[in-house]
């Protein structure tokens, strides 16, 4: 059970990756951001019925700080999307010198 | 005499009234440029040089008395003042001085008052921050030639450089920035590594328990280093001073320093600062690590880069275009008998030394200061752009051949006192690298003449020049006592010799090297 | 030292100090005249117009030329009557008058000298100069014998060249600055002679080349003078790069760099050893710099840019003598090292012989006289190479007389030859080509025979003053070649005496030279018809009596000065005067290094040596008689209808291309090493490009490295933290 629930979360956080590094859509990389967590926190359950309730909290603690990250990050996402009328991360670099 | 010394106390107070003094001018200089803010630049000007004159000028009176105050003869440190500052890292505030650093000493707050009057009417630009950064500067300098302490040595060491970028990139010619730049990369990259081993060298003094130790006197008589470490420590040190001297192959700061500096900052970088250099050595480098110094190996190299030096910095200023690169390079020639003069160990080669440090500042001060001069009123230092100036500035002329025969070493000026003395004591020793130096004295000549005969002599074909004003009452005044400075060392050098050499033979004691050695002359076989 | 007290300490030797200070006076009283007088233009002052002082004696050809070359405006007032200088008066009273003053002194000095008995020499003590440790340098002068002659022969001769230079330097502008130095040179030779150790003689060997200097570029307006000026203090110093590194090794192994210890320890070294041989011979670099010996003997003819007096008084009379005085002054070191006196003999010889063959073409007057010089000088070096140094100082006192007359001689003639040029506003021709000169001796008949007198003194016809010194070297060398400690020495794989006869055989060679080449001079500049021009003619006239005055004196001592040394063999033949006083008044000196060199057998027979000196007079006439025969009046020609000269001529009129050989081996790549192997190469390209701005750019680079990773992209950014984890993952999986 551990095993397939550990592989299962692998396999999503895997997808979360790729998704981050391969699509440009700064909606769709946000989700695989999300994904990621969530590949994250199915591993934390299924740990928790090994090692003790510790890994429950945590899950708690990453849902929480991810709805905060939601919210910040979406409205970021939208405010770009109103300067530049595009999501496309390749418009996206103002950081770059 | 020295009963009114003794009834002032003079000595007690000295060193720490010679260190506060430049720092109040500076502290005024700034209040003043404050109030002069908005007013016009004539005045900013004429109020902020008589105000650092002042100060500078009081400075040299009241460090005259060193002069008789001192007793040269005793072992112990003279005027010393300790203080505590901060303890309980080992940290003093100890000061004094012996032969070699009065001498250095007056040769200091005696060239900083002719300095502002040979800048009186070229610094037109924050005359106040220029003056009070040139007394910010003397009292660093001051400073490192009283230090007893090794970290309050390394304070004044680096407060020097700061004032000096400031006076080069601010007031410099048009590639200020990269020489200054360069000049405090340069003293940088040795300072660092002197700070660690001198930290390296207050722990191990402290031991393990106790807090670190940076007096002077215990660390040069308690040091036992293994041979490898004291190497190390000895290389950090070398490395500081040996930048600031310069020696070969480090020398390539100072051309560009010189060249942009405006003439005050050249004067007291060739006359005072490249001193720090020779004086760490004395002071410093040697009796910290006699072991690593005098090591065979160590020793001929040291002797091989100053005898490089020597020729070198003679054969490179017979080709300079630019008059102040051409003595930027002797310097480099003349600051090599210094270190030849330390390293081989013999009373009179190590008071050569001390004399050749005199006479570099007296001389090469006196060459900036005629350059500045000319300098002022053509706004060229290229030696094409002269010829047969003599004819229209004669004064300037008959100094700039004074000045250049000391440079050169004639007898009856300064400058062969030292040089011989260096040669002779060094020939003991070391006869090889002194005859390769003494060949120096043909290049001096050619290099010098060179430049004075296309100066000064031959057809006076610019006509540019041709309307050159002689030299004012000002600058005479400030050229005369420099003269005088040049014949009085050059033909009865006794006083000086005689208040160094107690310190020298110390010092040569201490290295094992030849202090009064009776002559025993072995009948050689046919 | 002295134990007892000197037998000169109460007399009037205590002011020995006073003979260098008496032209120390001058020298400040002038100086401060010049100075204030070129500071302080006021309206009768030459100089106030910028006008230049282009005046009598004026430079060479080339000068003359040059004048012409760039004329900024003031070259043609020089035809209006030039205004002295507004001090010449008090100069002209003070300049010859602390000479005069000097001369009495040493006169007194003299006298007092003979009311003596001196075994050792009076040193007066001033200070201590340089006292370091167990180096003791005293600021002391030293009365003996020895630099007793030479004060002699520096006040006397000197005093009537400042007397003949108020004359012939009337109307330059710089006229206090030339007895200013003029002075200064005085009490620079006087130092050298009295000092009382090697240091204080240094001093005044670098002071005088100081002075020499200054005076041969005293018309330094031209590039030609301030070269000259230049040259000769360079070559000088590579001399006193000798002479220190020989004061170096005397202090190591000697401890002191007095003469009268040295005297006393130089027993101390083994006769013949390596170190007093290497002693002597840097020592004998010096003398080479200053006397103007082979190789560095260039300096000298390019010194005749000089005024004329200076010629006379640095260049012939006094400074360039100083080399033979040195070696007689360290007599006691040079008789322990036959090796090195061998090379100076041999040194003297090739220079006597080889500077007369380019003294046999030279058309400037000054230059006959310059290789002449050089020529002579290889004769005294000749003698006190060969241990006879009393005989190479009577050469330099009898030389001092017949130089100085023919220089001030010469000086006459240029004077009258640049007045008519001057009046005739020619600008073309050299005042001091001989070939433009012809007949003088219808103008200047006083000239004309004191020249004379002095030709036949170098020349060595008897009895005139240059025959007994020449003929004294000429003996010793002769004799020094069998039994002496130097014929049993060797150099350059060859014995002793064979480098002695072939000295000897180059002193004869030398002779005959010196007596056609010196004769060719006066024909070509007194005999003949004239070839000045004929405008110029009427003006030629003879030097006012100021100038005609010392040559006066100085002839006669040119004629009677061998009446100092004769030799034995003449006053046992007729008694005409004392036998050998300069010898017996030297010997307390150089006495017992004389005899050290001779050894036991260096004499010759009584016939042989009159057979020696009948050889010497046969060559003396047997030169004049050739120059007289070849140089017919029709051979005569000026300048300008001169051919240009072919082959050995051609090579000896540009003598031997010695200064090019030196400029194109020497001079040029030195400073091409200079400027592109040290400055461009190692100083500029070596340290600042690549160490110091090469880490630079390194640090720079590495940034840059850096800077490159700081994309911007936040995909990049993205796929290097995964790279990262995945990395990290790894290298735990592989810790775990």
């Amino acid at each position: 059970m551990l095993a397939e629930s550990l592989a299962l979360s692998a396999a999503l956080f895997t997808i979360g990756v790729i998704g981050v590094l391969t699509r440009r859509n700064a909606i769709i990389v946000f989700m695989c951001v999300e994904l990621m967590l969530n590949a994250v926190n199915l591993s934390f359950v299924a740990l928790s019925r090994v090692y003790g309730a510790t890994g429950q909290v945590f899950v708690i603690f990453v849902m929480t700080v991810a709805a905060a990250e939601a919210a910040v990050g979406l409205a970021i996402i939208i405010s770009i999307f109103r300067h530049k009328k595009s999501v496309n991360l390749e418009d996206i670099n103002l950081l770059r010198g | 005499m020295q009963s009114i010394f003794d009834a002032i106390g003079y000595n007690s107070w000295i060193l720490t009234l010679l260190l506060v003094l430049p720092i109040v001018g500076a502290g005024v200089l700034i209040a003043q440029a404050q109030r002069h803010s908005s007013s016009d630049g004539a005045a900013t000007m004429s109020s902020a040089r008589r105000t650092a004159l002042l100060f500078f000028g009081v400075e040299c009176l009241v460090s005259i008395g060193l002069w008789w105050s001192v007793d040269y003869e005793s072992t112990a440190w003279q005027a010393a003042v300790t203080l505590p500052w901060i303890e309980s890292w080992g940290i003093f505030f100890r000061i004094g001085v012996d032969g070699i650093a009065v001498v250095l000493i007056l040769l200091t707050t005696c060239l900083m008052p002719l300095t502002v009057l040979g800048s009186w009417t070229s610094i037109r630009e924050k005359p106040h921050a220029f003056y009070a950064l040139l007394l910010v500067l003397t009292t660093g300098m001051l400073g490192v030639f009283m230090s007893l302490d090794l970290v309050l040595f390394y304070v004044f060491w680096e407060l020097m450089l700061v004032p000096m970028y400031l006076i080069i990139g601010i007031w410099g010619g048009k590639r200020r920035l990269y020489a200054s730049l360069k000049f405090f990369l340069f003293t940088m990259l040795g300072s660092l590594l002197m700070l660690v081993a001198i930290v390296y060298i207050g722990i191990e003094a402290g031991g393990l328990n106790g807090p670190p130790i940076f007096d002077y006197d215990v660390v040069t008589t308690t040091g036992a280093y293994s041979y490898n470490t004291a190497l190390w420590l000895f290389g950090a040190f070398f490395l500081a001073f040996a930048v600031k001297v310069p020696m070969f192959p480090f020398h390539t700061w100072l051309p560009d320093a010189h060249v942009e500096a405006p003439t005050a900052g050249s004067v007291v970088l060739a006359s005072i600062m490249l001193k720090m250099g020779t004086f760490g050595f004395v002071r410093f480098a040697l009796p910290l690590f006699p072991y690593a110094a005098t090591h065979p190996a160590v020793k001929s190299a040291v002797i091989t880069l100053a005898v490089v030096g020597i020729v070198y910095g003679a054969l490179v200023s017979m080709v300079q275009p630019d008059f102040k690169k051409l003595v930027a390079y002797s310097s480099v020639s003349h600051m090599g008998f210094v270190i030849l003069g330390i390293f081989a160990f013999t009373t009179q080669s190590v008071q050569g030394a001390l004399m050749v440090n005199i006479n570099h500042g007296i001389s090469t001060g006196a060459l900036f200061l005629l350059i500045g001069m000319i300098y002022e009123r053509r706004h060229t230092r290229m030696i094409a752009d002269f010829g047969g100036i003599a004819k229209v500035m004669p004064i300037f002329a008959v100094m700039l051949t004074i000045v250049a025969l000391s440079s050169i070493g004639v007898p009856g000026t300064n400058g062969f006192v030292g040089e011989f003395l260096v040669l002779i004591g060094a020939f003991r020793t070391e006869p090889i690298a002194a005859v390769i130096a003494a060949t120096v004295i043909i290049f001096a000549a050619v290099y010098l003449l060179w430049a004075l005969q296309r100066i000064i002599y031959n057809p006076l074909s610019k006509p540019e020049n041709a309307a050159l004003k002689d030299l004012n009452w000002r600058e005479i005044g400030l050229l005369v006592p420099l003269i005088a400075a040049i014949f009085w060392l050059g033909l009865y050098p006794a006083p000086v010799l005689n208040r160094t050499h107690a310190a020298a033979n110390r010092l040569v004691e201490r290295m094992g090297g030849m202090p009064e050695a009776n002559i025993t002359v072995v009948p050689e076989r046919r | 030292m002295m134990q007892s007290v000197h037998p000169l300490a109460e007399t009037v030797a205590r002011f020995v100090w006073w003979l260098p200070a008496l032209p120390l006076i001058g020298f400040v009283i002038n100086g401060a005249l010049s100075i204030y007088a070129s500071a302080k233009p006021g309206p009768a002052d030459p100089s106030a117009n910028g006008h230049d002082g282009s005046n009598i004696g004026h430079g060479s050809h080339a000068t003359d030329e040059g004048n012409h070359g760039h004329d900024d405006g003031d070259g043609h007032d020089d035809h209006a009557p030039t205004p002295r200088h507004r001090f010449a008066g008090i100069t002209s009273i003070v300049g010859p008058g602390v000479l005069v003053l000097t001369f009495g002194l040493a006169i007194a000095l003299f006298v007092a000298m003979r009311g003596v008995e001196m075994h050792e020499p009076f040193v007066s003590t001033l200070f201590a100069w340089m006292p370091v440790g167990d180096l003791h340098i005293n600021a002391a002068l030293q009365l003996d014998g020895l630099s007793m002659v030479m004060v002699l022969v520096i006040t006397g001769v000197g005093m009537l060249i400042h007397v003949f230079s108020v004359g012939y330097m009337q109307d330059d502008a710089g006229y206090p600055r030339y007895f200013a130095y003029l002075n200064l040179f005085v009490f620079f030779m006087l130092l050298l002679v009295l000092g009382a150790n090697y240091v204080v003689t240094f001093v005044g060997w670098e002071g005088v080349g100081l002075c020499s200097y200054l005076l041969i570029g005293f018309w330094f307006s031209e590039k030609a003078n301030a070269d000259a000026g230049k040259k000769a203090f360079v070559v000088n110093r590579i001399g006193d790069f000798g002479f220190m590194v020989a004061m170096f090794m005397l202090f190591a192994h000697l401890g002191t760099l007095d003469y009268a210890t040295i005297a006393e320890r130089a027993g101390q070294f083994a006769p013949g050893g390596v170190v007093v041989t290497a002693i002597c011979l840097f020592l004998f670099l010096g003398c080479v710099g200053k006397s103007a010996q082979i190789p560095l003997f260039v300096w000298l003819p390019d010194a005749m840019a000089g005024p004329t007096p200076v010629s006379a008084l640095i260049h012939a009379a006094t400074m360039v003598t100083a080399g033979v005085f040195l070696i007689a002054r360290s007599a006691s070191l040079f008789s322990l090292a036959p090796v090195a006196s061998l090379t100076v003999a041999l040194v003297g010889g090739v220079t006597a012989l080889f500077a007369a063959t380019i003294g046999l073409k030279q058309w400037d007057i000054k230059k006959v006289l310059a290789y002449s010089t050089i020529s002579q000088l290889g004769y005294m070096f000749v003698g006190v190479g060969v241990g006879a140094y009393t005989a190479g100082i009577f050469h330099l006192v009898t030389h001092a007389f017949f130089k100085a007359l023919l220089f001030l001689g010469a000086g006459s003639v240029i004077y009258a030859m640049h007045k008519a040029y001057h009046a005739t506003r020619n600008h073309s021709d050299d005042a001091q080509d001989m070939r433009n000169m012809g007949g003088l001796k219808k103008f200047m008949p006083v000239t004309w025979t004191l020249m004379w007198i002095a030709t036949l003194a170098i020349a060595g016809v008897p009895p005139f003053a240059g025959f007994f010194s020449k003929d004294e070297i000429l003996g010793a060398t002769f004799a020094r070649a069998h039994g002496s400690t130097l014929a049993d020495a060797s150099l350059l794989g060859m014995s002793g005496s064979t480098v002695l006869y072939i000295v000897w055989v180059f002193g004869l060679a030398a002779a005959l030279l010196t007596a056609i080449y010196m004769t060719r001079m006066m024909l070509y500049t007194f005999h003949g018809p004239n070839r000045t021009g004929d405008d110029a003619r009427p003006h030629l006239a003879e030097a006012p009596w100021v100038m005609t005055g010392p040559l006066l004196v100085l002839g006669v001592l040119s004629a009677i000065g061998g009446w100092l040394n004769l030799p034995g063999v003449i006053t046992d033949l007729a008694p005409i005067g004392p036998t050998a006083s300069l010898e017996h008044w030297l010997e307390p000196v150089v006495g017992e290094a004389t005899a050290r060199v001779a050894g036991g057998g260096a004499h010759v027979a009584v016939s042989t040596e009159a057979l020696l000196i009948g050889l010497a007079v046969a060559i003396a006439i047997a030169g004049m008689a050739i120059a007289w025969a070849r140089l017919k009046p029709s051979a005569l020609v000026a300048k300008s209808a001169a051919a240009p000269a072919t082959g050995i001529q051609r090579v000896l009129e540009n003598k031997w291309y010695v200064d090019e050989a030196y400029d194109a081996a020497i001079v040029k790549p030195t400073f091409a090493v200079s400027k592109s192997v040290l400055w461009g190469g190692v100083d500029v390209g070596l340290i600042d490009t690549l160490l110091v701005n090469g880490s630079a750019a390194l640090t720079r680079f590495f940034g840059w490295m850096g800077s490159q990773l700081q994309s911007g992209r936040v995909g990049t950014y993205a796929w290097l933290i995964v790279i990262g984890a995945v990395l990290l993952l790894r290298a735990f999986a592989r810790v775990a």
